[in-house]
C-alpha cells in the first residue's frame, strides 16, 4: 500500500533524487509483504512505482525488471513463454499475516528462495545484475544480463540479500528456465526427523534430480510426511519416481501422488510454510548441515518443518523465546523472521557474525552508505 | 601491457623480507634465487613474464596467515597463484612482490555423502576433486579445461565456468564455504556446510574477486551425484544464423541440455586436419548433449533431433553409444590444440546474449578481414560465453600488437551487443584496461571500495582487474 507519506520515485532518476536530498533516514519497502527484521527510519520510500518488465528473451533464457514490478506480473510473463523463475520465491505474506503485492525487488533484497533451492540455487544464483542507488544517491551497476560474467567484483550476489542496506536496487535480470512438462512426488508416511532426513539424503544422493525434499513431523491428517518432488517431462517423472521408490524400499510405507495439481498444492504450502499460517508466536528459520537438522530441531521444543533436505528448519516458538540460546552452538543460522517489536528489540533478527566477518560487513556498509541512512539499525 | 615500476625501496629490503619469511616456513618453502624464482615469472598467459622478489610455498593456512602478516609489515604486495593456469595473467608478479603459491596444500579434508560436500585445501586441483568421490559415482560439476591442472583457490579467484554450466552453473553456484586468511593475517571461515549467508553474502564476493580480498586455503564445495549417462547429437548447418536459431529454439523447448557447443567453418576445418573426427565441412556445427537414463536421454535427444531438422542441417547425427560420443566430442575437445597446431593464438572469453550470435559472428568475421588475422570460433552456445582464436605469429614483429587490438575490438563488440569482457577467465591484467568500456567511473569506484573494505593497504595482487590509472593512487598507499 503506498499512501502520502512515503516517497514513491517513479524513475530510477527520481529514487537518486530522492535519496541525495534525504535529510533523515529512510525505510526501504518494495511491496511491504516481508517486513523481516527492523529499522529506525521513519520516512518510508517505496520501490512500488518502478514497474515494468525491461526486457525479456525467451531463446536467451534472460529477463530484466524494474524492482516494482510484482512477482506476479513476472511470473505471467515467464508462464506465457513456458519459462520460469529457477528459486520458487516463497510468497510471505500468509505467514507473515500481511497484505499487499510481493515486488521482484523484494524477493532479492532478503534473497527468497523455495524448496528449488537445493537443485537449482537461491535467488542469488539466478540474478545475473543489478542496478542500485547507493545512500549518496550515486546510480551503479554490476553485472549485466548474461550467463557468464566474471568481469569486475560480483557486487551481484552482495546485494541480494542485503536487505536494502547497502542500496535501493532499481533493476534487476535474471537467468530463467524452460518450464516442465509435469511434476509428481514421492510421499513417505510416519517417518521420525532422523528416518526423514535419512531417506531425503540417500534420494538427494542419487541420480534422480530431486527437485524439492521436505518433511513435517504433523502433516495435514497430524501424521509425519516426508515429500520428494520429481520435474520433467512425463515419462521421465514416472521413470525416476518409480526408480526412487525402489531405491528407498523399506524405509516406510510409500506412495506417489501424479496429480500435478495436487503436487503444486502440496508444494506451495511447504513453501510458504503454510503450517503456521495464522498460529500465535514467534518464527525463525534456520540453516544447517542437513544431517545436523534432527538434533537442532529438538533443541527448538516447538512446532518444525524442514525443507532443503533437512537444511532448513522453520520454528514455531512462544513468542519472545530467545531461540539462540536453546539452540547453543551449532554450525549455521538462524534469522527471527516473524516477531513483535519488543522480542525484534531484544533479540537480533540476523545471526551475530564472529568479530572479522562482522567488521567487514560494517566496513561495507560504511562504504555503499556513509550517512547511515538505508534501513539503518536492519543488518547492524 | 604496462605494469607499475617496481618499489625500489622494497627491492633493496629483499634480504631482510627473505629473512622474516624463513623464520615462519621451511627453508624449502621460500624461494628467492633468481635462477628458482623464474618459475614463477607468467601464468599462462606467457607473453608476459616477470621474476618476483620471491616465492614461497606455505603447506598450511597458519603459514599463509604468518606470510601474509609479515608482508602486510613489510609493505610488500602478494600475488596469489595456484597453478598457474591464468589466461588472463591473474598471477603475473611484480618485481617487488612475493608469489604466495598453494601447491602445497592438496589434501581432501572432509567428504561427505550424505550432505553431498567435500571439503578440500585450495591448491587441490579441479579434476582430483571429482577424483576423490568418483569412486561413489559423486562429481564436482564446475569443469574449465584447464581442469586437469588448475587448482580450485584459482578456480575460485576467477569464478570458473566449464561446458556444464547451463545446467550446473559455475563456481560461485557450486562453493559452500572457504577459509580466508586477510592481507593482514586474520582468519575467517565463511559459510559451511549449511546454505546461504547469516547476513551479507560475502561468500558471492570472494568468489571472482581475483586474489584481491583475502587468500582461500580452504573450500567447501557441493558435490552431485553423476547422472545415470549422458550422450550428445551432432548437427551441422550451411549458416550461423540458422545454426543460431536452432540454438535458441531448443531452448525454448523446454529441454535443458546439459552443453551446447559451437564450432564455425575454420575451427572445423583445423580439427579435421588433426584429428579427423568426421565432422562436415560446414559452416556451423552444434554439438549438443543431454543426461539421464538411456530412454529418457533417446527422448530428449529426439525432441531435439526433430527441431534440428526443421532448420535443414547437412549433418545430424545422434550418438546411440559411448564410442559415437567419443567421436563426436574428439574434435571439440581437440579444437584448442588444432588451432594452436596452425599458428599462436589468443582465446578471447566475452560473453554475449544468445539471440546476438548470428550479428556477433558476422562482425567478427569483418573485424578479422579489417586486421588482416584469422579468427576461429569455438564455444559455449547455449550460454553465450564465446571463445574467439585469433591466429598471429609471435615471432613476426608487430602481429602481438596486432591481436591484441582485434581482441580489444571484438570484446567491445560483446559489451555493445548487451554482454561483457570476460565469462569465466577473468580480468587479471589482460582485460584490465578494456573495463572502463563496461564501467563508468563510479561502478568501477564502488568495486575498488571493496577491496577498500578487505585489503586497506592494496598489497594482494594490485595492479589487476582495474585500469592503473584509476588505482594508482591507491597502490600507492603503502609505498
Amino acid at each position: 500500500m503506498i499512501t502520502d507519506t512515503m516517497l514513491a520515485p517513479t524513475s530510477e532518476a527520481e529514487l537518486a533524487e530522492a535519496i541525495k536530498d534525504a535529510t533523515s533516514a529512510i525505510h526501504i519497502q518494495g511491496g511491504g509483504t516481508r517486513p523481516i527484521g527492523q529499522t529506525s527510519a521513519q520516512v518510508v520510500l517505496t520501490t512500488a512505482r518502478l514497474t515494468g518488465i525491461e526486457l525479456y528473451d525467451p531463446g536467451a533464457l534472460t529477463l530484466v525488471a524494474k524492482a516494482g514490478t510484482s512477482v506476479a506480473e513476472i511470473e505471467a510473463a515467464l508462464a506465457a513463454e513456458n519459462q520460469r523463475l529457477l528459486f520458487e520465491p516463497m510468497d510471505h505474506r500468509g505467514l507473515m499475516g500481511t497484505e499487499g503485492t510481493p515486488t521482484i525487488g523484494g524477493v532479492v533484497a532478503a534473497n527468497v528462495s523455495g524448496p528449488r533451492r537445493i537443485q537449482a540455487g537461491a535467488c542469488r544464483d539466478a540474478l545475473l545484475g543489478v542496478r542500485f542507488v547507493d545512500g549518496q544517491g550515486t546510480v551503479l551497476k554490476n553485472g549485466g544480463r548474461v550467463m557468464k560474467n566474471v568481469t569486475g567484483y560480483d557486487l551481484v550476489k552482495l546485494m541480494a540479500g542485503s536487505y536494502g542496506t547497502l542500496g535501493v536496487m532499481s533493476e534487476m535480470a535474471f537467468k530463467v528456465l524452460p518450464g516442465i512438462e509435469t511434476q509428481a512426488c514421492v510421499l513417505i508416511n510416519g517417518l521420525s526427523n532422523d528416518a526423514a532426513v535419512a531417506a531425503m539424503c540417500t534420494a538427494l544422493g542419487s541420480p534422480f534430480e530431486i527437485s524439492g525434499a521436505a518433511h513435517t513431523p504433523s502433516g495435514l491428517d497430524g501424521h509425519p510426511v516426508t515429500m520428494l518432488r520429481l520435474e520433467g517431462f512425463a515419462d521421465s517423472v514416472t521413470y525416476r519416481a518409480k526408480q526412487l521408490m525402489t531405491l528407498l524400499d523399506g524405509v516406510g510405507d510409500m506412495q506417489v501422488e501424479s496429480d500435478p495439481d495436487k503436487v503444486k498444492a502440496g508444494w506451495a504450502w511447504v513453501r510458504d510454510v503454510e503450517t503456521f499460517h495464522g498460529r500465535e508466536g514467534d518464527v525463525w528459520r534456520i540453516s544447517v548441515k542437513p544431517t545436523d537438522g534432527p538434533e537442532i530441531a529438538g533443541r527448538v521444543g516447538g512446532d518444525v518443518l524442514f525443507d532443503w533436505g533437512g537444511g532448513l528448519i522453520w520454528a514455531l516458538v512462544p513468542s519472545g523465546t530467545d531461540l539462540r540460546t536453546k539452540l547453543g552452538h551449532f554450525r549455521g543460522h538462524a534469522t527471527l523472521i516473524r516477531a513483535n517489536v519488543a522480542t525484534k528489540s531484544a533479540i537480533p533478527v540476523f545471526q551475530p557474525e564472529p568479530a572479522p566477518v562482522a567488521a567487514l560487513a560494517n566496513g561495507l556498509r560504511a562504504k555503499f552508505d556513509p550517512k547511515g541512512i538505508l534501513n539503518p539499525g536492519l543488518m547492524g | 601491457m604496462e605494469m607499475p615500476v617496481p618499489n625500489s625501496a622494497i627491492l633493496s629490503r629483499k634480504a631482510q623480507i627473505v629473512a622474516r619469511l624463513r623464520m615462519v616456513l621451511p627453508a624449502d618453502a621460500v624461494i628467492d634465487d633468481p635462477s628458482e624464482t623464474r618459475a614463477y615469472e607468467c601464468d599462462a598467459l606467457a607473453a608476459y613474464r616477470c621474476p618476483p622478489l620471491a616465492a614461497v610455498l606455505p603447506a598450511s593456512t597458519e603459514e599463509v596467515a604468518a606470510v601474509l602478516k609479515i608482508c602486510h609489515d613489510e609493505n610488500v604486495p602478494v600475488v596469489p597463484r595456484g597453478a598457474g593456469t591464468s589466461l588472463a595473467g591473474g598471477a603475473l608478479p611484480t618485481a617487488d612482490s612475493v608469489i604466495l603459491g598453494v601447491a602445497r596444500m592438496n589434501e581432501v579434508l572432509e567428504t561427505d555423502y550424505d550432505n553431498r560436500i567435500i571439503r578440500v585445501q585450495s591448491g587441490r586441483t579441479n579434476l582430483s576433486v571429482t577424483g576423490a568421490v568418483e569412486e561413489e559415482d559423486f562429481f564436482y560439476a564446475p569443469d574449465p579445461s584447464s581442469q586437469l591442472a588448475c587448482a580450485i583457490a584459482g578456480n575460485i579467484a576467477m569464478n570458473s565456468g566449464g561446458a556444464h554450466c547451463l545446467k550446473y552453473g559455475v563456481t560461485t553456484n557450486n562453493l559452500l564455504g572457504v577459509t580466508m586468511v586477510m592481507m593482514d593475517g586474520t582468519v575467517v571461515e565463511i559459510g559451511g556446510a549449511h546454505l546461504d549467508a547469516a547476513g551479507y553474502d560475502l561468500l558471492g564476493l570472494i568468489c571472482g574477486s581475483e586474489g584481491q580480498l583475502g587468500i582461500v586455503t580452504e573450500a567447501t564445495l557441493r558435490i552431485l551425484r553423476k547422472p545415470e549417462g549422458a550422450r550428445p547429437i551432432l548437427v551441422g548447418y550451411d549458416s550461423n544464423e540458422v545454426a543460431g536459431q536452432c540454438v535458441s529454439d531448443i531452448i525454448k523447448a523446454g529441454v535443458l541440455p546439459v552443453a551446447i557447443e559451437f564450432m564455425d567453418r575454420p575451427c572445423i576445418r583445423a580439427t579435421e586436419a588433426f584429428v579427423g573426427a568426421g565432422y562436415p565441412d560446414c559452416k556451423a556445427l552444434l554439438i549438443i548433449e543431454v543426461e539421464g537414463s538411456d530412454a529418457e536421454i533417446d527422448s530428449q535427444l529426439g525432441v531435439i533431433s526433430q527441431i534440428a531438422r526443421k532448420h535443414n542441417p547437412v549433418e545430424l547425427r545422434e550418438s546411440t553409444s559411448s564410442e559415437e560420443s567419443a567421436a563426436i566430442w574428439l574434435g571439440r575437445k581437440s579444437a584448442f590444440g588444432a588451432m594452436g597446431r596452425i599458428n599462436d593464438y589468443m582465446c578471447l572469453d566475452g560473453t554475449i546474449p544468445v539471440s546476438e550470435l548470428p550479428h556477433v559472428l558476422r562482425r567478427i568475421e569483418e573485424l578479422s578481414q579489417e586486421y588482416g588475422l584469422d579468427v576461429g570460433n569455438v564455444f559455449h552456445a547455449g550460454d553465450g560465453n564465446m571463445h574467439p582464436l585469433i591466429l598471429f605469429d609471435a615471432n613476426k614483429p608487430g602481429d602481438l600488437e596486432t591481436c591484441e587490438a582485434l581482441g580489444a575490438e571484438i570484446l567491445k563488440l560483446c559489451v555493445e551487443v548487451g554482454g561483457c569482457l570476460t565469462g569465466e577467465h577473468g580480468v587479471g591484467i589482460e582485460k584490465r584496461d578494456l573495463m572502463k568500456t563496461q564501467f563508468n567511473g563510479p561502478d568501477m569506484d564502488i568495486q575498488m571500495q571493496v577491496k577498500d573494505v578487505f585489503d586497506p593497504k592494496w598489497l594482494l595482487n594490485p595492479a589487476k582487474v582495474f585500469p592503473l590509472d584509476i588505482s594508482a593512487d591507491r597502490r600507492s598507499l603503502a609505498a
